[in-house]
């Protein structure tokens, strides 16, 4: 008995996930090119992240092997693919070092902002009411700050005080998009706080928690991968943007690309590209890839504007045409 | 029309009823940022060689030594009163610098939004009237790198190709040095300036400045424009009146380009003013990168100088500008549009 209900509740759960993942294997088109274009070039950057330590060439501040101290400025070479900086530094290991600093500030963000911002957004939206309307108050008057200045003087307070670059940068974003998660979830929850399901559950005499948890959560939660994903495209910008003014991961602390930026915007005045290009690059493609995921994401799990391939289904009628045929919506 | 009328006020009131809180809790949020910093705003401000005497005298003189409470009262009455407060530093007024350095800011995300409209408008109208065609598919792709990319590093390829290999433009500041000494100051928008003079040397000297920031910061904005206005028109094409205008015989261009076009711009007026709060961040970097003497400039310079009054005095202006200017946008697009009521 207790096997046979074991096995039930197995299938159950990748019939589940199945059902999860289906609209992503059935994604077609622009969608499709999208979501794999997306969650390839996200891969690469983690892989880079990941194995850092044997990808890259030399640490990301190292300037000499042994007694031999690099070339300052120089081209890119053989030696070194990318060229070096004016610290001497070779570029190309900074850019994969830095796939870790970007990583890991834009994963501590994402972990903080929704582990404040949604369960915040999910009891402000079912209980309503003066909480409500004041967290409401709270959120919107944050958005009006531009979000890079707000996470500008965020690391700019932190800075003196938090010892871990890291840490500062994340907190600084993860209090910019807050406001945001709890705006979607808010709204979201407003709108499933009223279904029949929901209220078939409060009549039924569920706790509130309890339908907050079964019902509601996961209605809710399904917008939260294309958001998150989305999120951390422009946690890489804001990052790199606090990097480029000198904010957040300090160049002692590791690499990150904004700071290789701005240190090469003297370099371009004298022509010397690959300071700049090559660490530039790398933020667009991280940029790009984690925004072609969650637009992929958006486009094959919401269902407005999924567009999916349809089989005809065929009456029993006779029909000249093979029955099996693909129709594009 | 007749309904519209008495809600569109209820609306427009309770709209600018809301504004009072929200100041009040921007105010007091940038306030209580900057007094749980650690250390005396004004020996971080000085450095560390200034006698404790000096910087006890110019902390009373600024009212740092009153318990906090105090402090925060004064604080609100100032701002009340349209007084932002004085940098630490240099002894600027911050209202003195958001004349000037503001007119910088203005002219420079002026001439941004006007080339992101330009670029969003017609890459998107392409796209949404070509849906699914390779064009949309190029356009979104576009749309999507470009918003990718930081501006400093835009910026850095316009500085690297159009300044330094091409050597066509100027790269830094907002006009030559003696195109500036030579001016007269009217507006402190030397665009402006110039033409009010009749100027006509100096004003091909401020335009050649302001391409490449202007650009650049557009460029990139323009990214968020292209998608929205592209499923905007493919929401358009798919309304009824659309079909109706199509059933009446009206050939397919004129459909296209003057019943769904039309339609398809209104909701981007209220995004402009979401956008703003956007364009002001990357105005920050913009003018960091060329060196352009807007608010971000200063705000760079005063942050690196650790000025704590300087910095809460234009944060506060920040934030206010783009609240007060999502209020006139939400009207502005609550009185053209007839469909949006309250």
């Amino acid at each position: 008995m207790a096997a046979v209900s074991a096995a039930t509740r197995l299938h159950r759960r990748t019939l589940g996930i199945r059902r999860a993942f289906a609209p992503i294997a059935e994604a077609r088109g622009f969608a499709r090119g999208m979501l794999w274009t997306g969650a390839g070039l996200t891969l690469f950057f983690v892989v880079l992240a990941i194995f850092a330590p044997l990808i890259s060439p030399y640490g990301f501040d190292q300037y000499e092997v042994g007694t031999h101290r690099f070339a300052q400025l120089a081209h890119p070479s053989h030696a070194h693919l990318f060229g070096t900086t004016v610290q001497s530094t070779d570029v190309l290991s900074r850019i994969v070092w830095g796939a870790q600093t970007e990583l890991e500030v834009v994963a501590l963000a994402l972990a903080f902002g929704l582990v404040i911002g949604v369960p915040l957004g999910l009891f402000s939206g079912y209980f309503g009411g003066p909480l409500d309307r004041g967290s409401v108050l709270f959120m919107d008057a944050m958005f009006a700050f531009p979000p890079l200045l707000l996470a500008i003087v965020i690391a700019f307070l932190l800075g003196s005080s938090v010892n871990s670059g890291v840490l500062v940068a994340a907190i600084a974003i993860t209090i910019t998009y807050v406001p945001q998660y709890f705006r979607v979830v808010r709204n979201h929850v407003i709108s499933v706080r009223e279904e029949p399901y929901v209220e078939a559950a409060r009549a039924l005499g569920a706790r509130p928690v309890t339908i907050l948890r079964r019902y509601v959560f996961f209605n809710v939660v399904q917008n939260v991968p294309v958001i998150a994903t989305l999120n951390a495209a422009d946690a890489v910008l804001t990052l790199t943007a606090l990097g480029f003014l000198g904010y957040g991961v300090q160049p002692t602390q590791g690499a990150e690309w904004g700071y290789d930026v701005s240190r090469a915007v003297s370099d371009a005045a004298s022509g010397i590209w690959w300071t700049g290009t090559f660490p530039g690059l790398a933020i667009v493609l991280l940029v790009t890839g984690l925004t072609l995921l969650g637009e992929g994401l958006n486009e094959t799990i919401n269902p407005v504007l999924r567009r999916r391939v349809f089989t005809k289904v065929d009456f029993g009628a006779p029909s000249l045409e093979p029955s099996s045929e693909i129709l594009e919506p | 029309m007749g309904a519209q009328g008495p809600s569109l006020k209820r609306y427009a009131l309770t709209r600018i009823a809301l504004v009072f809180p929200m100041v009040f809790i921007l105010l007091t949020l940038v306030f209580l940022l900057m007094r749980v910093a650690p250390g005396n705003p004004v020996s971080a401000a000085l450095g560390g060689h200034v006698p404790p005497a000096v910087i006890n005298q110019i902390s009373r003189r600024l009212g740092y030594d009153k318990p906090v409470y105090v402090q925060y009262g004064d604080y609100l009455w100032d701002v009340a009163r349209g007084n932002f407060g004085t940098t630490i530093s240099d002894r600027r007024s911050v209202g003195s610098i958001i004349l000037v350095n503001g007119a910088a800011t203005l002219e420079l995300t002026f001439f941004a939004m006007l080339v992101a409209l330009v670029v969003g408008l017609l890459v998107g109208l392409v796209c949404g009237r070509f849906r699914d065609s390779p064009i949309d598919a190029g356009g979104r792709l576009f749309g999507i790198v470009v918003y990718a990319t930081p501006v400093f590093f835009l910026g850095l390829l316009a500085q690297l190709v159009f300044g330094v290999w091409l050597n066509w433009l100027p790269t830094s500041d907002q006009a030559s040095p003696i195109t500036l000494a030579l001016m007269k100051t009217h507006t402190n928008i030397l665009f402006i300036d110039a033409i009010i003079d009749g100027n006509w040397g100096a004003l091909w000297d401020v335009v050649q400045h302001l391409i490449l920031p202007a650009t650049t910061l557009g460029i990139v904005y323009g990214g968020v424009f292209i998608r929205l206005i592209r499923v905007n028109v493919i929401r358009t094409l798919k309304e009824d009146y659309i079909e109706a205008a199509r059933a009446r015989g009206i050939n397919e261009r004129s459909v296209v380009y003057r019943h769904a076009f039309k339609n398809a711009l209104v909701p981007v007026i209220t995004v402009v003013g979401l956008q703003l709060a956007l364009l002001l961040g990357g105005a920050i970097l913009t003018e960091t990168e060329f060196n352009w003497p807007g608010i971000g400039h200063e705000l760079y310079v005063y942050l690196q100088n650790r000025d704590y009054a300087a910095v809460q005095g234009i944060v506060v202006v920040f934030g206010l500008v783009v609240v007060l200017a999502s209020i006139v946008i939400d009207f502005a697009a609550a009185f053209i549009d007839p469909r949006v009521r309250y």
